[in-house]
């Protein structure tokens, strides 16, 4: 691999950082392509092959790890939840969060205790879904 | 058996843009940085606890061989590889106010959480690493 590969690598990961702290915001395409340094044209393709889904994918994705987090840890409604990880609407956020977990908002949480000990940042990580429902008999697989 | 740990590590792509981070933007201090011929064993650690080093180590030969530092090297660039660090620290938000004034990137925080204030910022590379202020 090239330094330049390396580099490009690096900006996209910057960019991918600009959407996980403003993932609850709408998706801002010229934004992040500012940041990685390429053009609007470029910037979804690019991150789709450094990292192998769209920006667009991997933000749903993101927005469902918080949403489980929140599941756990909070006794907040499932519509305050929605809205607070950037869905507009319950009934997509339902469907969507059922598609990449498996699961209900209600069963998910009914279903995981949460584990206080582990630092929030990892146990998301590790529980964030790696695919978006194609992979079947394990939630979240 | 254990009393301690002594040494971890982290991959870096460049050991002197590494010492600019960790010791000029983070301010950790050198432990050690000594040409071995065949590698130069660079180990820094956080101020008063040289009992704790963390080696910032360049993947290449002749360790590995260059395909399987390449593959390394993609992984840190991409910000998945392992090794990653985390700090302790009296104040958290000072901190990163601190930081964020000498440009490093953070990924998130300052955090409200069950067990203190954290924040993680990134190297220069993609490693991610991480610093908490414990609750009390």
């Amino acid at each position: 691999m090239s330094r330049e590969t390396e580099q490009q690598n690096r900006r996209m990961l910057r960019a991918r950082d600009a959407m996980d702290r403003q993932f609850a915001e709408p998706l801002d395409i010229p934004a992040l392509a500012r940041i990685a340094h390429v053009s609007e044209a470029h910037f979804i393709r690019t991150f789709r092959a450094t990292f192998g889904e769209t920006p667009h994918r991997y933000l749903q994705r993101r927005r469902v790890e918080r949403a489980m987090a929140m599941l756990v840890s909070t006794d907040r409604s499932i519509t305050d939840i929605c809205m607070s990880v950037g869905f507009s609407s319950l009934g997509t956020f339902s469907r969507t969060f059922r598609d990449i977990v498996g699961e209900s908002p209600n069963d998910y949480r009914a279903a995981h205790p949460a584990v206080s000990r582990v630092p929030t940042h990892f146990s998301m990580a590790w529980t964030r879904p790696s695919s978006f429902g194609e992979v079947r008999g394990t939630p979240g697989a | 058996m254990f009393s301690n740990i002594n040494v971890s590590q982290i991959f870096v792509l460049d050991q002197d843009e590494a010492l600019d981070f960790y010791v000029g933007k983070l301010g950790l201090e050198v432990h050690t940085d000594v040409d071995l011929g065949f590698m130069r064993w660079l180990t820094v650690n956080v101020p008063g606890h040289p009992d704790r080093e963390i080696l910032l180590e360049r993947p290449g030969p002749p360790s590995m061989d260059e395909a399987t530092a390449a593959q390394v090297r993609e992984l840190v660039s991409k910000g998945v590889m392992g090794g990653w660090v985390g700090f302790v620290t009296d104040d958290c938000r000072k901190t990163y106010a601190e930081l964020s004034e000498r440009g490093v990137e953070f990924t998130d925080g300052p955090n409200e959480q069950p067990y203190g204030i954290d924040a993680g910022i990134r190297d220069p590379f993609g490693n991610k690493l991480r610093f908490v202020q414990p609750a009390q």
